[in-house]
Parts: C-alpha cells; sequence; structure tokens
C-alpha cells in the first residue's frame, strides 16, 4: 500500500500544527465557535450530542496493521475504548475533548494519517471498492488513481470553500462495491480500444434529494484525469447554489441545469483547463502504481474442510472470490446479533490488525457497509483465522445480509437526528438471528438513517428505514427497491410510516411477501422489481 | 510582505512592490461599459470572465468575499490569473487567518479583511505550506514535480 514520502509526512504535520494553532486560538477565546467551526470541521471535528466527535480518513478505505493498532490506542486513551467505522470507509471517535484533538492529530500523523477533509465543504476522503486490488473481476486497482486524486485534493486552494461537501469515489469493476454512482463525482476506471481511461458519473447523491449519478463523459484519458475532475468542480464551485444549504449539492446544479448543459459548460473549462497544465507530471502516477503491487501470493489449497459447519456458513458468506486462486478475501462482520453496526473496541482492532499481519500481508480494507476485510488471505489459513474472529466476537457469518445492515449512529449520537437507528439494528438483528430467517433470506441490504439526511443510507436499500420526528416521536419510514449497487436505483417509500415496534414488524411482512413470492434464485431486490410495490403495501396496510 | 497598517478600510498585507492604485472601484457591469475604469470589483455573483477584454486596462482587481464560506472568489482570481492577469489582486470583505494561505495560492497579492489579522498569526498563515499539491498560477513547483525532477 501507499507509503508516505517526505512531502506527503510534511503536509500532514503541517496540519497538525495548523490545528494546534486553531485549537489555542479557540480556547483562549481569540476565535469565536462560529469562527472555529468551519476550522474544526476541515479537520474532521464535530460538536455532537454529547461530546466531540472526531472522523479520521482512511484513504480508499486502505491500511495497515500499524495504522488500525494506532486507531485502537486512540480509542482506548482518548476515547471510551471503541471506535466506529462509517459508510465512508472512515472511524469515527465519539468522546472526544477538544483539548485533546491536536495530540490525536499528532499521534495518527505518526502513522501517516489524519483527519484533513472528513467534514467541511470540501473534497472528503476518496473512497474505492474495498476488494480493489484483490476482486478477481476488477480491470486495474483503482487505487493508484484514488491516490493521485488524494493528493490532488489535499488542501485544494480554490476548492476549500465549495457550496457544499464533496465525494468522490472511483472504481474499476463492472460491479460496484462503493455505491459510486452515488457519489458527487463517481469515477470508473475503464479500457476503450485498449487503453485505459476513466468514466465520469456527475451529480448523485442520497440526502434529502436522492439523485442517481449521469455518465458525463465516458472516457477521460489517464493523463487528464485530475484536470477534468478541475473543470467539474470549477464549474460546480462556480455556479453550485449557495443560497440553501439543501440544495447545495452538486447533484442540484447538474439537475437544473440539465446533463448536456452541464456537460458543456465542464466541456469548455476542460479545454482552458489542459492550456493550464494542472495535470501531474504522468510519471507520478507510474510512481504510485508499484506501491498497490501484488503482494508475493503462493499457490496453495483452493478448498476449505467443510466439516465444521459453523466455519463453512462463514466461508459461503464471508469470502469473496480472490484474483489468485488460492486466496479471497476474508470479511471481519462489524455487525454480531445485537451489536451496534459498525463498533469495534480497541482490543478487537488490535486482534484485527494482528490477524492482517498474519495472514493478509499486512493489509486491511473498511467496507462502505461499515465491516473490515482482510483482502488476502490463503484459503489455507482460512480456518485459523475464522477461529480467532469467532473467538473475538467478530465470526458473524452475515455479510450481505439482513443482519448485515448499515445504521446511522442515530439520536444516540448524532445532533442531526430525529430519532434512533442503533437500538432499531439492534433488535432486528436480533430477531432475524433467532427465528433462523436471515439464512433464507439470502442477499438481503437493509439501510438505516435516523433522519433524512440519509447517512444510512436508506434510498439505496433493498429495504431503507428513515427515522423521522413526527409530532415529538419517533417514525420510521420504510422503503423498499433500492441499490447502491452497479443496478443502482432509488427506494420507493411504502405508505404511512410506523413506530419503532411496527417497523420491525413491517419489515418481517415484507420478508415474507418476498418468501412467498419469489421465483429460482431471485433476491428481496428482485423479486421487488419484477412483482413491484402493490403485493408489498397489500399486506403492509390492508 | 509588507503590513501596511491595520485600518478596516486599508489593504494589511501587499506582496506587491508597485504604488497601490488609490481610484475608486467599480462593478462589473460598470468596468464593461465604461472605457476608462482601471480598478473594479468582483462579487461572488459575477463573471470574472467578463473582465477578460479589459485586463490591459486594469491596475486592480478587488474581489469581494461577504462571507469567508463563500469560495467563489477563488475560482475568479485564478480565472484572471490563468488569463494573463498581473495587476493587483485584493482580497476584501470576511477574510481570516486560516484563508490566506489559500487566497495567496490563488493568485491574491493583496489583503484587506473587515477585521484587522494578527500580524504573527498571519505571517504563520502566509508560510503554512512548504509545498503544495496543485498547480496553480503562483509559479510553485509542485510536489509531484519536485518528485521527478
Amino acid at each position: 500500500m501507499y507509503k508516505y514520502d517526505s512531502y506527503d509526512q510534511a503536509m500532514v504535520d503541517a496540519r497538525v500544527d495548523e490545528f494546534r494553532d486553531q485549537a489555542r486560538r479557540r480556547l483562549d477565546g481569540s476565535l469565536t465557535e462560529d469562527e472555529f467551526k468551519p476550522l474544526r470541521l476541515m479537520n474532521g471535528l464535530y460538536l455532537q450530542l454529547h461530546a466531540y466527535m472526531l472522523r479520521v480518513a482512511i484513504p480508499y478505505g486502505t491500511l495497515n496493521s500499524v495504522q488500525m493498532t494506532a486507531l485502537a490506542n486512540i480509542a482506548d486513551k482518548y476515547d471510551r475504548g471503541y471506535g466506529h467505522f462509517t459508510t465512508r470507509q472512515n472511524l469515527q471517535y465519539n468522546w472526544i475533548k477538544l483539548e485533546d484533538a491536536a495530540d490525536i492529530l499528532a499521534d495518527l500523523a505518526k502513522v501517516e494519517m489524519h483527519a484533513i477533509q472528513t467534514s467541511g465543504n470540501c473534497i472528503r476522503n476518496i473512497s474505492s471498492d474495498h476488494f480493489a486490488g484483490a476482486a478477481h473481476d476488477e480491470l486495474v486497482d483503482p487505487r493508484p488513481y484514488a491516490e493521485l486524486l488524494r493528493q490532488w485534493s489535499s488542501f485544494h486552494p480554490e476548492f476549500t470553500y465549495l457550496p457544499r461537501k464533496f465525494k468522490i469515489a472511483v472504481i474499476a469493476a463492472e460491479k460496484d462495491r462503493a455505491a459510486m454512482r452515488l457519489h458527487d463525482i463517481g469515477i470508473q476506471i475503464v479500457e476503450k480500444d485498449g487503453e485505459i481511461g476513466a468514466a465520469f458519473y456527475v451529480g448523485g447523491g442520497m440526502g434529502r434529494t436522492p439523485m442517481i449519478a449521469p455518465l458525463i463523459r465516458d472516457f477521460v484519458p489517464l493523463d487528464q484525469l485530475i484536470t477534468y475532475a478541475e473543470a467539474c468542480l470549477r464549474v460546480y464551485n462556480r455556479y453550485g447554489r449557495r443560497d440553501n444549504k439543501y440544495k447545495a449539492r452538486i447533484k442540484i446544479l447538474v439537475h437544473e441545469l440539465g446533463k448536456e448543459e452541464y456537460k458543456r459548460q465542464v466541456e469548455e473549462e476542460f479545454a482552458h483547463m489542459l492550456e493550464q497544465g494542472v495535470e501531474p507530471p504522468r510519471e507520478e502516477l507510474e510512481r504510485i502504481k508499484p506501491f498497490f503491487a501484488d503482494p508475493a501470493f503462493e499457490d496453495g489449497a483452493k478448498s476449505v474442510d467443510r466439516s465444521d459447519p459453523d466455519f463453512a456458513l462463514w466461508v459461503d458468506r464471508n469470502t469473496h472470490r480472490h484474483k489468485h486462486d488460492s486466496y479471497v478475501s476474508a470479511v471481519i462482520s462489524l455487525k454480531p446479533v445485537g451489536g451496534i453496526p459498525g463498533d469495534a473496541t480497541g482490543d478487537q482492532m488490535r486482534l484485527m490488525a494482528d490477524l492482517a499481519k498474519q495472514y493478509s500481508f499486512d493489509e486491511l480494507r473498511i467496507m462502505h457497509t461499515q465491516n473490515v476485510v482482510l483482502p488476502h488471505v490463503k484459503i489455507a489459513d482460512l480456518h485459523a483465522l475464522w477461529t480467532a474472529l469467532d473467538a473475538a466476537g467478530l465470526g458473524a457469518p452475515n455479510m450481505d445480509s439482513i443482519e448485515d445492515m448499515i445504521a446511522c449512529p442515530g439520536l444516540d449520537y448524532c445532533a442531526l437526528a430525529n430519532a434512533r437507528s442503533i437500538p432499531l439494528a439492534q433488535r432486528i438483528s436480533e430477531r432475524f438471528d433467532a427465528s433462523g430467517k436471515t439464512g433464507k433470506l439470502g442477499e438481503l441490504k437493509l439501510k438505516i438513517s435516523g433522519c433524512i439526511n440519509a447517512c444510512g443510507h436508506h434510498h439505496a436499500g433493498h429495504i431503507g428505514i428513515l427515522g423521522v420526528d413526527r409530532k415529538g416521536v419517533e417514525n420510521y419510514q420504510l422503503s423498499l427497491g433500492g441499490s447502491e449497487a452497479e443496478d443502482v436505483s432509488l427506494a420507493k417509500i411504502t405508505g404511512p410510516g410506523f413506530t419503532e415496534d411496527g417497523v420491525i414488524e413491517a419489515v418481517e411482512t415484507v420478508t415474507d411477501v418476498y418468501l412467498a413470492k419469489r421465483e429460482g434464485e431471485e433476491r428481496f431486490l428482485d423479486t421487488y422489481r419484477r412483482i413491484g410495490m402493490a403485493p408489498f403495501k397489500e399486506a403492509l396496510y390492508d | 510582505m509588507t503590513d501596511l497598517g491595520t485600518s478596516p478600510d486599508e489593504v494589511q498585507f501587499r506582496f506587491r512592490d508597485d504604488e497601490p492604485a488609490d481610484h475608486g472601484t467599480v462593478t462589473v457591469d460598470a468596468c464593461c461599459d465604461q472605457t476608462n475604469a482601471t480598478a473594479v470589483r468582483i462579487e461572488p455573483g459575477d463573471d470574472a470572465r467578463a473582465l477578460l477584454p479589459f485586463l490591459d486596462r486594469l491596475a486592480m482587481v478587488e474581489v469581494n468575499f461577504p462571507t469567508f464560506g463563500d469560495g467563489r472568489g477563488y475560482s475568479s482570481a485564478r480565472i484572471l490569473r490563468e488569463a494573463g492577469y498581473t495587476g493587483e489582486l485584493r482580497a476584501v470583505g470576511d477574510v481570516g487567518i486560516d484563508q490566506l494561505s489559500h487566497m495567496r495560492r490563488c493568485g491574491f497579492d493583496a489583503f484587506a479583511p473587515d477585521k484587522p489579522l494578527n500580524v504573527a498569526d498571519a505571517e504563520r498563515a502566509f508560510a503554512t505550506w512548504d509545498n503544495v499539491y496543485q498547480r496553480t498560477t503562483d509559479g510553485r513547483k509542485t510536489i509531484q514535480e519536485l518528485r521527478h525532477e
């Protein structure tokens, strides 16, 4: 994986110094909270319901054991012994003191990490396919391009005060494991006439006004990638709406201008930018690529001993096909039955770090589904790995099942939330585990948001739940038919909302409809798409 | 860097050796209509490119930041520099310590903040980055270029 050189390190160190100075000015009163807010946000520091929350960037979700261990140690030293992995492949600490924030950033900088641009109206951490560099179906490893974008977007002088936050994802497979088209810019590395280039999808997003990004350009040559991104951003910075925070994302600009007009403006700016020479030298991409070269894979066993049914189930559910036939990518579920989705304790993080070192060439990935991946595990090592995980409460065999739900922090932590998400997630996983229905349902993506900002991706859930506040009472709207994957779609609301107990019953009901109506190997989503909303509605409300 | 004083209406920091322009500014619209204006003020909603035909006669362009969070002025500044404008480019309005380094990189060479800034903090801010990742018109080599020299 990528290693900082002295330039990268100096940038991060300078940021720690800068933030220490800003925090000093806030603590001594020379900055007001209003003045300090955008500065702390640019360093991932939010003021939440009970405390400061610090969001640490994990660029394109890739980290090594030293970094994971550092995250564990920070959790123990400055927080309450745990951290929360997020849908943007980052980590959040929920109980941070302002006085400690600069010291935490300094601890992070020691292991080539930071919280730069994990919030604020700037270009956020670049996300990517969690199986990048390991998946059997990718064209190339997308991470060198993500790294190029990381550098370009770090402290970009023109794009630090955008109309609103800006999220970029990069993938390089037809299968979309990064919700690419629900990003402000989704980049797919593609091949055309033997050349590698980038397809740009611009103007997707979730939030209050979910939109699927349209294709703006099907092929940008790789030596113009940054220039094209710069043109996309400049048009947005100049013309994105600033009169209304809720209409300020680029999706609204693209929607209001129309895809063709936005594209025309971008192409015009792009032609101008090409003359400015903003593209990094081509040698830079060649310098970055070897950091992501394959580790030294060895031939070995191609199958496992399935005599232990628990182990066999975990292998079936939680491993993903690798490009080398003696390896798999192993998913460590952070969704234990009844647990808080995405949370890991310091001890668990240290264990995952050790296991990565032992079994996965020292590499870990964070998934947007709030789990952790060991990308390169020998099939021969799987049983030993599973045994260690299971003993630490990390062996839940539930990837992509209803128990593997995404849930935002909700009203338990978040200052924006209208309703709690976590208890709902806990109750649903307990219920479906206890009834044994999880397995029968197969792939079923449940996503829960505690408010319309949609951090829990409910628009993209096969089943989505949105918590709202109705006259002071938590109320939950149910939606069906969303997908964040290559078959991207936005979920539709079933009808009137439910109480907390009611929505759990409603999830039970819609899964019953699916089991009764499914044909062949259909997933929940496939059945919904075939039969439509009516049978579900009928079962829910009649 | 010259510290020219702390009156809120005046330029506090200036990175030029020529005499500061002492003309009043006109709006972008007025500048396009009247042929003798030499100083103009760009508001966030103005199109900086409307000034491109007149760059030869402009000695000073002020870019107003009514609130620091409105970043359109950064694009305006870069567009002017990219078009070859060499006169004074002045950031005015809600300009704080933490915007200085980015503004400087986008081509601003004079700063007239509404609220005078602490000079020591500002000097530190202007010097924040030893090196930079992005190519702008400030003439600095990027980190990527330095790596491959």
